[in-house]
């Protein structure tokens, strides 16, 4: 079906897929002149297709739950934050904060995803097929990140389980975050992301691995004061 | 909040429609600043003459013309409660003359091609008001304001006028501005207003009055400037855009082979033509951009 944000209030888009009709088997739909509107397809919570063509404002797919949206353009602030399941593909660039707080489901970046990608993140998996700005992986404390181009500054800073992947130049790396070895399970691992985001021109083996140091959030029982 | 929008062509043939172009992002934006609304247009240099875009407040048209005319030879077109007034007189020379026989008016820039309109209002009523539409011209800037750092005014409303043909519009907040301000004031800079942003636009006339670029001008700023921006400074020629480090404050450019245009959200650049096949991008922070300049 397709949904013609010229003609439709977003409202009442966002109104139809939320409640989707049970009576029809209709779950496949397509929306088309979003122009940047905000919101797009924030909420929804039933499995369902749905492809944006063309660019998307703030928080695109935001909370999103098993349903499986595709922009095809560009994303601005938080797209797919707190998703908690599903997953959501923009074809472009995305801007800051993408996969904020998210819990669960997956988000595939095709482009650049700009500062404070995967912030505080809860088990999501992010794969970010161009560059992120600075601060992403910021406070994130479960999921994976994985970057085939480079990270900006303070990469990680103040992270607690969030397991990061980076292809190219890491600029700086945050408060707290380091460097650690690529072993066999966590080569797996990403070969799996990469063959799920049908990333077939990247080697798992080529990227490194960054974690927590954990000296930031672990309370030492031998600390004296 | 606050909104900031500017449009540099690239092919003459959209010269006619600059102003539709603007209007309607300025009127799209009016949801991020529904205060105050303002817009500098650059048109064809002036050859001989400067002109001085100013707001006359409550003043009468008539009054303001007959007082003019005691003083100077200048053509005079009315718009609103703005006139543009055009003379062969210097800037020093005319702004001399404003300060001391019309305390009552506000010079809200000058230069040879620039013209700057602002005034509090809804975004959709101000620039219906200026007849923003009907204009034509190389590039604009403008803004909307949701004001914060203070009060509901034209002095508070953006462009500033930074010095001949330049002005600057700015989404965010600064604050070490009365620090600033003061520092200024010392060296001989003027203010009107207790607007943060007039402190930029007075930083940034004074370091290119002191012979500094543009572009080290805002390279500067991310030292000297505490706070959180995305500034678009005008020019004779085109427009620079520059975001603080830490980019809080959004912005995206759409670039094709006839325009660049600016925004602080894309849906404000949705309407303009091809602009789904545009390059588009988020200027990284602390990198100076700049286009015709």
């Amino acid at each position: 079906m397709e949904l013609d944000l010229k003609k439709l209030e977003l409202r009442n888009v966002n109104d139809k897929l939320q409640n989707l009709d049970r009576k029809t088997n209709e779950r496949d739909f397509t929306i088309i002149n979003p122009e940047g509107n905000h919101a797009i397809c924030a909420g929804l919570d039933k499995e369902m297709n749905v492809t944006i063509k063309g660019h998307v404002g703030y928080y695109c797919a935001g909370m999103n739950k098993k349903a499986t949206i595709t922009i095809e353009g560009n994303v601005g602030t938080g797209v797919a934050e707190n998703m908690m399941s599903g997953k959501v593909h923009v074809k472009g660039n995305a801007s800051q904060s993408a996969g904020a707080t998210a819990h669960g489901g997956l988000l595939i970046i095709d482009g650049d995803a700009s500062s404070r990608c995967g912030i505080s993140m809860k088990g999501a998996d992010i794969i970010v097929k161009g560059s992120v700005g600075h601060m992403s992986g910021f406070m994130s404390q479960s999921g994976n990140l994985v970057v085939c181009g480079d990270a900006g500054e303070a990469l990680g800073d103040s992270l607690y389980e969030t397991n990061i992947y980076i292809k190219g130049n890491v600029k700086s790396l945050g408060a707290d975050c380091v460097e650690k070895k690529m072993d066999k399970k966590h080569i797996n691992k990403l070969r799996k992301f990469l063959k799920n985001a049908e990333i077939k021109n990247h080697k798992a083996e080529s990227f490194k691995r960054y974690g927590s140091a954990r000296k930031l959030y672990n309370f030492k029982i031998d600390n004296n004061y | 909040m606050c909104g900031i929008v500017g449009i540099y062509l690239k092919n003459e043939k959209l010269k006619n429609s600059l102003g539709s172009l603007l209007s309607k992002m300025l009127i799209n934006m009016g949801s991020r600043g529904p205060d105050s609304a303002g817009f500098a247009i650059y048109k064809k240099e002036e050859k001989e003459r400067f002109k001085y875009s100013i707001c006359i407040n409550k003043l009468n048209f008539k009054d303001f013309e007959e007082r003019i005319n005691k003083h100077i030879e200048a053509e005079l077109k009315k718009n609103s409660d703005h006139v543009i007034l055009k003379t062969s007189l210097k800037p020093e020379a005319m702004l001399a003359i404003l300060k001391k026989h019309f305390q009552d008016v506000s010079l809200v820039g000058y230069g040879k091609s620039i013209e700057i309109f602002k005034q509090v209002g809804d975004p959709s009523e101000v620039v219906k008001k200026f007849k923003l539409d009907d204009y034509s011209g190389s590039h604009a800037i403008g803004h909307t304001r949701m004001a914060t750092e203070s009060a509901i005014t034209t002095d508070g409303s953006h462009p500033y006028s930074t010095g001949e043909d330049e002005c600057l519009v700015h989404n965010g907040s600064l604050s070490n501005h009365n620090n600033l301000r003061r520092k200024l004031k010392k060296d001989g800079v003027n203010f009107d207003s207790e607007n943060d942003t007039e402190v930029a636009a007075g930083y940034i006339s004074n370091n290119l009055s002191n012979k500094k670029n543009l572009k080290e001008t805002l390279k500067d700023s991310l030292k000297d400037l505490d706070g959180f921006y995305t500034f678009i400074t005008g020019t004779k020629d085109g427009f620079a855009v520059l975001r603080d480090e830490i980019a809080c404050k959004p912005a995206v450019i759409a670039e094709t082979d006839d325009y660049v245009a600016i925004a602080s959200e894309f849906q404000a650049m949705a309407h303009l033509p091809e602009v789904n096949n545009a390059k588009i991008f988020e200027p990284e922070p602390g990198v100076v951009y700049s286009w015709g300049n």
